[in-house]
């Protein structure tokens, strides 16, 4: 009994190993080009896992049907070799060293969040695996030195101090009173170093610094200090359940503050589950359909938005355009390195200097996107109740004028 | 202020917990992921135009038959064994929930608005969301209600039996198997109370479930087991110690200094049985 046992375990070993070596395929087969990504599909991250797996379908979509990639003189078509890291950490590195080493992929595609990023970043290293991401921010990725990572989107410690720039110039450029309150996690952290290094740059002063558990969705304690020391800026950051847990304790507790400013409101659908009570906030958002950046494949961002909608029924969050995006990277970087050595396409990725619809990209050394600028958008409402985001900075952007200071509660 | 309605919402999650660890010997882990549940009827209810505040009605009878149907499937195995065994297989129902929740409803976070306004006090320096008083009034009338329905009606009586001697009230004739299904439903009927009323207070999401588990674990130890009035002081208690902990030392150390004060009278729980031990001696 026990010899069967292990005979039939051992044979259906080798069976096993047979099937996935059958299904194995090197980087480019015939006409293909293929892309490994290991993508949050279920788990707490699978809705942006989501938007960022449409992103990229779009972008490939496109780029095959304009005409794919040509390199050395022939034309090839992406393809994208999916798995479901289940929002862990763990099982993206798995997944990433499978991709590698059984796939023989070849390139790589990012997967959603920074922590998921921070878990494929030295597998991919290690490989010597070029790597494009759209939705790893925080600051660590790119201090590490890591070669074959490169990243489209502005990193985690850029996207609120626009916001105190802009509320120090308001205030004639004098520093301001800024209270804050960060989740624990590596990229809200990240923010709030931004928030500290602005700061320190503007001469404003910090005067509540919250640090937020992961498990807490109740900010009472903090709304009351802020209220009672009445800063100038409030600056929240706590993914989507930050957002919207401020927002509803803000208006419930009358919190008057000039601005407050945000992370994660469009994940959050603000506008959407809050209506009024969010009217102007202050959101970070990497990319907003109304900016005016040009590209062959998708136009515009206007354009972008329209086709996306129609091909998902949804309008794409930041995460779906930064996602398409990687891919349009991918495409310039493999045409101009005009060859599938991975050192060279590496090369020719570092020194990507491109406008995309999405947003100018041009790397640093340690591979994040230094040449676009984050946004603000402010969400404003007309009188029926109808909520929107309008760009109000920077400046050069903006599509509406920022409403400075927030109307007090007792005025609304 | 916000501590005490924090707090008596908590105790009626941890008032679910007593009972159920009183009369069956279970510790449910899968506590929060019911409430989270209940949350959401609530706002599948706000989403199709219906109040959530009905949430507080519906949400207990439907989660009333949900935790019939789990404690015909799993408990009822589990409910003489170790209390190990238990706590395994709640773990299990824990998990199963989550994904199961992640993949009907999505991992976004939501809530429901119920659009109550806020009620000032002295000069707007005190400000109470009309939403946190509701389910403060409306946990504290589930917990009498629950404390009368005990002491007075058949069930009760044949529930209370039951926790004091199963053998004992299953020979008196006692039908111990509808007890114990009985109490589970009680159970995650107040769950589904719990979770309407965190839905129109706070947020919801399909993981965010353990963190209500811990709490309402956390009164209960504290309180000590069979002791109602006491489940309801302490959850309280630790409601206003978290606020003024997060007021004074800081929000990062919220959680911390809860967990320290658990420690705390543990430790001194401890002494004073020590004490009596020696005694006896």
């Amino acid at each position: 009994m026990k010899i069967k046992n292990i005979i039939i375990t051992f044979v259906s070993a080798i069976a096993l190993l047979l099937s996935t070596s059958v299904v194995s395929f090197a980087k480019v087969v015939g006409d293909k080009i293929v892309l490994g990504a290991a993508i949050s599909l279920t788990g707490k991250y699978s809705s942006n896992g989501v938007h960022t797996q449409n992103g990229y379908n779009m972008a490939v979509d496109r780029i095959n049907s304009m005409g794919g990639v040509k390199v050395g003189g022939k034309t090839y078509k992406f393809d994208i070799i999916y798995y479901d890291d289940e929002s862990n950490p763990k099982r993206a590195a798995q997944l990433a060293e499978r991709l590698i080493s059984q796939d023989k992929v070849e390139f790589m595609l990012g997967p959603y969040s920074s922590g998921l990023t921070k878990a494929i970043a030295p597998v991919t290293e290690k490989y010597g695996v070029p790597m494009v991401e759209a939705n790893g921010a925080s600051r660590s990725l790119f201090t590490k030195g890591y070669k074959y990572l490169f990243a489209v989107l502005a990193p985690a410690n850029l996207y609120l101090d626009v916001a105190i720039e802009t509320a120090v110039e308001l205030n004639g450029g004098k520093g301001v009173r800024i209270a804050q309150a960060f989740e624990q996690d590596a990229f809200s952290q990240d923010v709030r170093l931004g928030i500290l290094d602005a700061a320190e740059r503007t001469g404003s002063k910090i005067i509540i610094d919250d640090k937020l558990p992961k498990e807490l969705n109740d900010m009472a304690a903090t709304l009351a200090k802020v209220k009672a020391v009445k800063p100038d800026v409030l600056v929240v950051s706590g993914h989507t359940k930050g957002a919207l847990t401020a927002i509803r304790q803000i208006a419930e507790m009358k919190v008057d503050v000039p601005m407050l400013a945000m992370t994660h409101c469009d994940a959050a659908k603000l506008s959407k589950q809050h209506g009024k009570n969010s009217q102007y906030a202050l959101c970070a958002s990497q990319w907003h359909k109304t900016l005016t950046y040009k590209d062959k494949w998708f136009k515009d961002g206007m354009t972008y938005d329209a086709d996306f909608t129609k091909e998902f029924g949804y309008a794409p969050p930041y995460q779906a355009a930064e996602s398409s995006a990687a891919l349009l990277v991918f495409k310039d970087a493999f045409e101009r390195a005009n060859s599938f050595d991975q050192k060279k396409v590496r090369d020719a990725l570092a020194a990507t200097d491109m406008q995309t619809f999405y947003g100018n990209i041009k790397f640093a050394p340690g591979g994040q996107n230094v040449s676009k600028p984050m946004v603000l958008f402010q969400v404003i409402c007309d009188s029926s109740g109808k909520c929107e985001n309008k760009v109000v900075a920077p400046l050069k952007w903006a599509s509406a004028k920022l409403i400075h200071p927030m109307p007090k509660w007792s005025e609304r | 202020m916000d501590g005490i309605l924090l707090g008596i919402l908590f105790a009626l999650i941890a008032y679910g917990m007593a009972l159920q660890w009183g009369v069956m010997n279970i510790i449910n882990i899968a506590q929060g992921d019911l409430v989270i549940l209940g949350g959401y009827i609530a706002y599948f209810m706000y989403l199709y135009g219906i109040h959530p505040a009905w949430g507080v009605i519906v949400s207990p009878i439907v989660m009333y038959f949900v935790g019939i149907g789990i404690y015909k499937l799993v408990i009822n195995k589990v409910v003489d064994r170790d209390l190990f065994i238990s706590i395994l297989a709640t773990f299990g129902i824990s998990i199963l929930f989550m994904q199961l929740m992640n993949f009907a409803f999505g991992a976004d976070v939501v809530l429901a608005n119920s659009g109550y306004g806020t009620t000032m006090l002295f000069d707007n320096s005190v400000t109470l969301p009309n939403s946190k008083i509701f389910a403060a009034v409306i946990s504290i009338v589930f917990a009498i209600g629950l404390v009368v329905y005990m002491k007075k009606s058949k069930l009760g009586r044949a529930i209370r039996a039951t926790a004091q001697n199963a053998r004992a009230a299953k020979i008196l004739g006692v039908d111990t198997e509808k007890v114990y299904a009985a109490t589970f439903g009680i159970n995650a009927a107040l769950c589904g109370v719990a979770g309407a009323l965190i839905s129109i207070t706070f947020t919801i999401h399909p993981y965010m479930g353990l963190p209500y588990t811990i709490r309402s674990f956390m009164i209960v130890i504290v309180a000590g087991l069979g002791n109602l009035p006491g489940v309801a002081l302490s959850g309280m208690g630790l409601g206003v110690f978290e606020e003024f902990a997060d007021y004074i030392l800081g929000t990062e150390f919220r959680i911390g200094s809860v967990f320290l004060l658990l420690v705390l009278i543990l430790v001194y729980r401890r002494f004073k049985l020590s004490k009596k031990r020696e005694y006896l001696k």
